[in-house]
């Protein structure tokens, strides 16, 4: 479906992606994990052709969308949809009009059926009933789910996910993982999410992709993941702060920081 | 290390200092020329984004509206008043209708509504566009196959463009007639000769410099609000740094380019 090759991106000094392939399989659900600063963010905008890459190539329906003109960009965008992590619903619209949004801007639909579609969207997210409220009305699971009727308004082939359940309560946070389960079983769509929470992630995950400092350390289906015998993987998964995944991410060890001043002192 | 070699040292860093500046505002002008070419160009492009012009226009003209016409009403009064002790000294009250006015048309009236505009709607078009930024707006807008540049940042430039000779022309007619109740109704300058000379000396070259001026800020206004929010840092300190940018940089803009211009119209 998605297939990144030798995939790296580069903020100034900083390496936020290494050489990365990633094949992102049809029909499923593929979670990419990782620490804080592993990455993962990076890959997702890289793959939903929201950032260049440094080097490499995103390969979407036998394209190259990392290196297409905007005109076909959008197009191909039209079989994508995005949940972000701060759900981004347009903040001078309401629930309606923000899922009704990209069917104003790329159908002719009579505004009977585009009413029809909304309704249905809301329901499947749970919220019917709803559409007169305005984001800034939303809890933050409300929101992420008007986000996700937002994002399969159009009815696309794949949809990212980034941080779903972040910042939300467990019980809203289970909502939002069983709908993305179930949503992309019924679809048939492909689910591309992102996320540190390791709970959920293996939960809904047809296949996991396990990131560290910009490179995949493992891949796999949740089991092989589960019971890995990679330290770097077994650390991330039962959240373990020692092991080969360093706690301290400061670029020199303190000590010959403070013996440096202490020597620098006595000259 | 001899002192001639530290001082040589020093300019050297000075000078790359220095250097360094001037590449940054080179970089930071053609970045802004680039946003803001590209998003004009999109005006020929579908879909029309004449609904959203409509919208940014009536937020600017109408809601600048009132700020406008005070300080258009107090700029005349002081202008009449300050005008008036000046041109008494040399007994030349009856010009006063004409110095007001060509003051106002000329110069005040284009400079002061591009100042108000700056500050009123120039700091919120920024501030509106960072934190659809920092809140992913832009990202959705993305990834909803809608270009930003043509739905968020050219119809506020445009608007901008043609709200600003608008507002220009109201401060003017609000200042002149501010001028004339405190020349006339309070000062007792004789009515037809305040707006006898005022006729007289106002030629239309006149009028067109005010509005040239005017579009030329709308113009300027315009571009640097919008760029200066779309390409904001994406955090809460760094949209509140690109507002406050955004009110300085139009403000120096407009001063600077009225002189250019104003030497240009004399």
């Amino acid at each position: 479906m998605i297939r990144a090759e030798k995939l790296t991106r580069r903020f100034g000094d900083t390496l936020a992606l290494d050489n990365t392939d990633v094949h992102i399989r049809e029909h499923a659900t593929t979670v990419i994990m990782g620490g804080s600063g592993s990455g993962k963010t990076t890959l997702l905008r890289l793959l939903a052709a929201l950032d260049v890459p440094t080097s490499g190539s995103v390969w979407f329906a036998d394209e190259d969308i990392a290196h297409v003109g905007r005109k076909r960009l959008y197009e191909l965008r039209s079989r994508m949809g995005m949940v972000f992590q701060y759900s981004a619903l347009l903040n001078s619209l309401n629930v309606y009009d923000n899922i009704a949004f990209p069917l104003h801007e790329h159908t002719k639909l009579d505004e009977s059926v585009i009413r029809t579609i909304v309704s249905m969207k809301l329901e499947q997210v749970g919220l019917r009933g709803f559409e007169k409220l305005m984001p800034s009305e939303l809890s933050g699971g409300m929101a992420k789910r008007v986000a996700f009727a937002r994002a399969l308004a159009m009815d696309p082939e794949v949809v990212f996910f980034d941080e779903p359940t972040s910042g939300l309560d467990p019980i809203s946070a289970g909502v939002v993982t069983t709908l993305i389960h179930e949503l992309t079983e019924k679809t048939k769509m492909t689910s591309v999410v992102v996320t540190h929470d390791v709970h959920a992630g293996l939960s809904i995950a047809d296949h996991v992709i396990l990131l560290w400092q910009g490179k995949v350390i493992a891949e796999g289906g949740p089991e092989e993941i589960r019971h890995s015998t990679d330290e770097r993987v077994r650390q991330f998964i039962e959240g373990r702060p020692d092991g080969p995944i360093p706690f301290s991410r400061s670029k020199t060890p303190y000590i010959d920081d403070l013996l440096g001043q202490t020597e620098g002192a006595s000259k | 290390m001899s002192e001639q070699v530290i001082a040589q040292n020093g300019m050297a860093r000075l000078l790359g200092k220095l250097g360094r500046k001037v590449l940054g505002a080179v970089a930071w002008l053609g970045d802004m020329a680039s946003v803001t070419g590209s998003s004009l160009a999109l005006i020929f492009v579908p879909p029309w984004q004449g609904k959203h012009f409509v919208l940014q226009l009536y937020a600017l003209g109408v809601g600048s509206f009132i700020i406008i016409a005070i300080t258009g009403a107090f700029t005349g009064m002081v202008l009449s008043l300050q005008g008036y002790y000046t041109l008494a000294k040399f007994g030349s009250e009856s010009l006063l209708g004409s110095a007001v006015a060509l003051s106002i048309i000329r110069e005040l009236g284009p400079v002061l509504g591009a100042l108000m505009l700056v500050g009123r709607a120039g700091s919120s078009i920024t501030a509106e566009i960072g934190i659809m930024r920092v809140t992913q707006q832009l990202d959705a807008l993305q990834m909803m196959a809608v270009n930003p540049q043509s739905r968020i940042i050219l119809p506020r430039i445009v608007a901008t463009i043609i709200a600003l000779p608008i507002l220009v022309s109201m401060f003017d007619i609000i200042g002149l007639a501010a001028g004339y109740v405190v020349g006339v109704e309070m000062l007792g300058v004789n009515a037809g000769a305040f707006t006898g000379e005022m006729i007289a000396k106002i030629l239309p070259e006149d009028l067109y410099a005010g509005w040239t001026k005017a579009l030329v800020f709308g113009a300027l206004i315009g571009s640097v609000c919008t760029y200066m929010g779309y390409r904001a840092e994406p955090t809460t300190e760094g949209v509140a740094k690109a507002t406050t940018q955004a009110v300085v940089i139009g403000s120096v803009g407009v001063l600077m380019m009225d002189y250019i211009l104003t030497s240009f119209f004399l």
